[in-house]
């Protein structure tokens, strides 16, 4: 961690402003936010901790959590609602044991939810990666992730 | 000031230009609702219900508008009506509205503004309202914080960044789920959040509230017990008890701040563990007595140990009257100048060191003043732990632009703030302020016109510092000379710089070397006698420059004056009407000593616990144990009480009257809130019986006053205190006389010397006694946590400051435990020439490599058992600061292996 946040860090001055690009620059490389990184931007800016989180949380591109190495989005736009995305949610989520936004432990899984995939005719749908599961039931969940 | 006319309302009204509408209208009685503004925080406009309608501009925020001449205000307006309800309706939805129970309750500024602009209950009932349900955080011992009740003012927000400067929390989140959130969302206990409460106190609603509280029936003006900043406090009372604590903001210590100890630390007061009666120690064991029996007691063996056999340890927690009494009893009535303090162990290096540079041994400038200067170097004081509230003066210069220079073998909080920070191995403070004079030489930016009118041995002093080249400063204190130079400079050319100190310079063996290398920087640069600038050393304990002031030091009477000056032993006879000892008593460590040689045979102790307090700790028992007669008068059985022949119960701070002086020689009132606790009774009251019994002259006091009134009459720099004076305010010394207002800056116009000037002080090198070796490779120092207080007496009983810091924890850097095996969290043993003590690890970056760290606040862990009692040859100070130990994780059993061998 110390290395590469170094190498980052070296390219700035420690001024107040230049805290998103640094997170940005962080998020790029890992991911997500680690919390021994945002306290090392703290000490770097002179910006107090809390105060990073604070803005980090407030952007939805910053993430505190690693991203696992399978990223289900589950498609929370109006045609999936109306036909259950709720409920799709919720089974994703207790299937995975985790909920919307956080990674499996073993860093297999991350739940994202998104406004339309596009598929509206299709819905309820949602992404693992790139490949699209249409017209989904809560046993069919059971199905996909029982592969 | 410029005054200018603004109308509001109709009503025509004096302004202070520079001001806001809302600040001008509240000062002149007119109510505008708010609940973001603060007085003392800066305004942010965020609710919006200040809104206010100027005519011809439309509606503007009241609380960042700025007045401006002949301007006309109308504070309630059709749109100014419509505005205000919206922002109400919108905040109470989203709101719990069961407030009953809430401790805000009478207070919620939420209710009253609802109550003022006049919800309609229809219209509330028709938004959605609130389901949110986030649980509420209870992880704090002091206080409960509920997000679910919470406005978004940011008060709390503010407070912690702009007054507290711990920035433990901020807004996070968006939109309807943003919440004040600390670092990762966690509970707060495990932020930055420092606990002093002021978030608490300042919460518009019920979003933050004390734990278990209760409201007082009255509240009683006061002064905290703690440490030296002195800071005013109003007691709050319910019944006998004590059930809170506020800060006093008319008092200019702290300006109504406090710690987490002054705040939350009162139920010592009321504790069961409080001596309640006199106890005599028969056959080994105590046995409850009357004040009767335990006073005769002590009167008829006293008298067999007059003289040079007796002495007495005054205490630094107690009164100045109290403080005055114990040493005219030892020297009046047992014919001894054995009596001293546990200044000893902290500050008589400051006593001695500046009395011969500046010819006064205190804080040459004010609290106060620190927040106003251009340039702080804070050395040998870990200030927000062990002086918080100036801590706070301290963070609040460097966020305005001064210049903060930190000194300290470990990385503590205020570096954070620094733009220097020098890391100098323990002990090398002489070579590393040394080298910065002689750097301030070399560049010629040392201040002569000051030097040739106000001091005097500046030429001697030059010569001296050839001996500290760059090469030698930065080989012994292990600091990199642009770091050093870098330091020299800023300090020399900003104007004014004041130098903080405290523990990390004094106890040493060359502690009073230390203390006049800072008196001879100031001189150099002329940083003293100016406003914000200075000598300051940070007293420890409520009342040790009072205890000192009083004269309970065996060279010196009340106002310093010297025991083997006849003058002086004339004028104390002649008061006090009975011939005196013209030789001078031995000091605390020496009467130890004595003891142990059995040559002082009784001894009256005045609340304080040396064993675990002084150095050498096992050689202080050892001592003790050897007296034939012993006599403790504490607020509880302390761990040397336990060994006393006689123990006598004494009040606490808040069931007495009496005068505290604090670290800025401010002397203060403190006022007797609740009766005595069982048969306590105050010191002052005990030792005027103890006088008496023994035939003393001079002891018929009836209240503390009329002793400061005998104390003003012998003290100059008291002459003009009075407890009538008093009353309005506390009074800085010298004050003179009865229309003198005290002294807020010391060496304005003449240093207190005999030639006015100031003195150069020519000073060498030395290292400290113990210095690591192959054997013992590794330097203690020692510290004191924000959370506990010197031998715990008083802290360790109350049971939240036990959750905030529950044991002692050695801190190690990750170097040194690596080497030797320890990780985070384990048992070590730490052990040092004189003894060994046990504790948990703690792995952090905090202290340099080679250096651990522990604090002396934990009975089960006596520090001081290692620690070494080199003394300082002038003060006599023990060198607690510095000694070489060894450490080794202690192997904890290890049953499957056990169980192994067995099966084998």
């Amino acid at each position: 961690m110390g290395n590469f946040l170094s190498a980052i860090l070296s390219s700035y001055e420690g001024k107040e402003d230049e805290l998103i690009p640094i997170l940005q620059q962080v998020q790029e490389k890992l991911g997500y936010l680690p919390e021994e990184a945002m306290l090392e931007i703290a000490k770097f800016t002179g910006v107090s901790e809390s105060k990073i989180y604070g803005v980090a949380s407030f952007y939805a591109q910053f993430r505190f959590t690693p991203v696992g190495k399978n990223k289900v989005t589950v498609c929370r736009g109006t045609a999936c609602y109306v036909r259950g995305a709720p409920r799709i949610l919720e089974e994703v989520e207790r299937r995975l044991g985790i909920r919307d936004g956080e990674t499996t432990k073993d860093l297999e899984y991350t739940i994202d939810t998104v406004a339309c995939i596009g598929c509206c005719a299709l819905s309820p749908c949602m992404m693992i990666n790139k490949e699209v599961h249409i017209k989904l039931t809560p046993p069919k969940i059971d199905k996909i992730f029982s592969k | 000031m410029i005054m200018i006319k603004i109308t509001i309302d109709n009503i025509q009204v004096k302004a202070k230009a520079g001001t806001t509408i809302l600040e001008t209208a509240l000062e002149n009685d007119i109510y505008i609702p708010h609940l973001c503004y603060y007085p003392d925080l800066k305004p942010v406009g965020a609710c919006r219900l200040c809104m206010v309608e100027i005519p011809g501009r439309g509606l503007t925020i009241s609380c960042k508008t700025l007045v401006e001449k002949g301007m006309v205000v109308r504070t309630e307006s059709p749109q100014t009506s419509k505005v205000r309800r919206t922002a109400v309706e919108l905040l109470i939805v989203n709101h719990h509205a069961d407030c009953l129970s809430s401790t805000k309750d009478t207070q919620c500024k939420l209710k009253e503004i609802a109550t003022y602009v006049g919800i309609e209950e229809e219209r509330l009932k028709r938004l959605r309202a609130t389901t949110k349900t986030t649980p509420i955080d209870r992880s704090n011992p002091f206080f409960d914080r509920e997000p679910d009740r919470c406005v978004l003012c940011g008060i709390c927000v503010r407070t912690c960044e702009e007054i507290q400067g711990a920035s433990a929390i901020d807004f996070a989140f968006r939109s309807y789920d943003t919440t004040i959130s600390t670092f990762g969302n966690k509970p707060i206990l495990e932020s930055r959040c420092e606990s002093c409460g002021e978030c608490v106190v300042r919460c518009p609603v019920g979003a933050l509230r004390p734990k278990d509280y209760q409201k007082p029936s009255r509240e009683v003006k006061s002064v905290c017990t703690y440490c030296g900043v002195g800071c005013g406090i109003y007691l709050g009372v319910r019944d006998n008890s004590i059930v809170s604590v506020r800060g006093n903001t008319d008092s200019p210590a702290n300006e109504g701040r406090l710690c987490v100890k002054g705040r939350f630390g009162y139920n010592f007061v009321n504790h069961p563990d409080r001596l309640t009666t006199p106890l005599i120690k028969k056959n080994g064991k105590f046995v409850e007595a009357t004040w009767t029996e335990a006073l005769e007691l002590i009167a008829k063996k006293f008298s067999l140990y007059k003289k040079e056999q007796f002495a007495a340890i005054a205490s630094a927690r107690c009164t100045n009257e109290e403080n005055y009494l114990v040493q005219k009893f030892t020297r009046a009535v047992m014919g001894t100048n054995n009596v001293d303090h546990c200044a000893r162990l902290c500050h008589a290096p400051t006593v001695a060191g500046l009395a011969q540079s500046l010819g006064s041994g205190a804080m040459t400038n004010t609290i106060s003043e620190i927040g106003l200067t251009a340039c702080i170097l804070a050395i040998g004081t870990n200030t927000t732990s062990a002086h918080p509230v100036i801590g706070l003066q301290v963070r609040k210069a460097a966020k305005h632009s001064a210049k903060l220079i930190v000194a300290n073998p470990k990385e503590i909080d205020l570096c954070r703030f620094a733009d220097v920070f020098i890391r100098h191995r323990p002990g090398t403070d002489i070579a590393l302020l040394m080298g910065m004079m002689r750097v301030i030489l070399d560049e010629g930016l040392y201040d002569l016109p000051f030097i040739e009118k106000r001091t005097e041995g500046f030429e001697a002093f030059k010569k001296t510092l050839s001996n500290f080249d760059m090469d030698f400063v930065e080989k012994t204190t292990g600091v990199d000379r642009k770091t050093i130079i870098k330091a020299a400079r800023i300090y020399a050319t900003s104007k004014p710089s004041t130098i903080l100190y405290a523990m990390g310079i004094c106890q040493h063996s060359h502690g009073t070397d230390n203390v006049l290398a800072i008196s001879n920087l100031s001189l150099i640069t002329g940083n003293i006698g100016k406003p914000s600038s200075g000598v300051n050393p940070l007293r420890g304990q409520n009342n040790v420059q009072g205890a000192c002031d009083m004269g309970s030091l065996p060279n010196v009477y009340p106002g310093y004056q010297k025991v083997d000056d006849p003058e002086v032993k004339k004028k104390f006879e002649s008061a006090w009407g009975v011939p005196l000892d013209p030789s001078r008593g031995l000091t605390h460590f020496e009467i130890s000593d004595a003891a142990y040689d059995k040559k002082i045979k009784a001894l009256y102790l005045v609340g304080e616990n040396p064993i675990l307090s002084e150095a050498n700790a096992s050689h202080v028992e050892d001592a003790i144990k050897r007296l034939e007669f012993f006599v403790v008068q504490d607020i509880f059985l302390t761990e040397t009480a336990e060994l006393a022949d006689v123990v006598l119960p004494a009040a606490s701070f808040a069931e007495k009257d009496g005068t505290f002086t604090n670290s800025e020689r401010r002397v203060q009132r403190i006022h007797k809130a609740i009766e005595p606790v069982g048969n306590a009774k105050p010191d002052w009251w005990i030792t005027c019986q103890i006088g008496k019994k023994l035939g003393g002259k001079g002891f018929d006091f009836s209240d503390p006053g009329e002793i400061m009134d005998e104390i003003a009459s012998l003290v100059p720099n008291y002459k003009g205190i009075s407890y009538d004076r008093l009353e309005k305010g506390g009074l800085q010394w010298p004050c003179l006389d009865y229309k003198h207002k005290g002294t807020q800056i010391l060496h304005t116009e003449r240093f207190a010397t005999k030639s006015g000037k100031a003195k150069f002080i020519s000073l060498e090198y030395r290292p400290s006694q113990e210095i690591p070796d192959s054997e013992y490779p590794l330097v203690l120092t020692t510290e004191s946590s924000l959370y506990h207080y010197t031998s715990g007496a008083m802290t360790r009983r109350v049971d939240g400051l036990n959750i905030l810091r529950k044991q002692e924890l050695v801190e190690i850097n990750p170097e040194d435990a690596n080497r030797l095996g320890i990780s985070d969290g384990q048992t070590v043993r730490i052990t040092s020439r004189r003894g060994e003590v046990q504790a948990k690890a703690k792995v952090t970056d905090v202290p340099l490599p080679g250096v651990i760290s522990m604090s002396i606040h934990f009975a089960e862990t006596k520090t001081n058992l290692v620690t070494n009692a080199a003394l300082d040859p002038i003060s006599k100070t023990p060198e607690t600061k510095v000694c070489a130990v060894k450490v080794c994780p202690v192997k904890s059993f290890n049953h499957r292996e056990h169980r192994g061998k067995d099966i084998v």
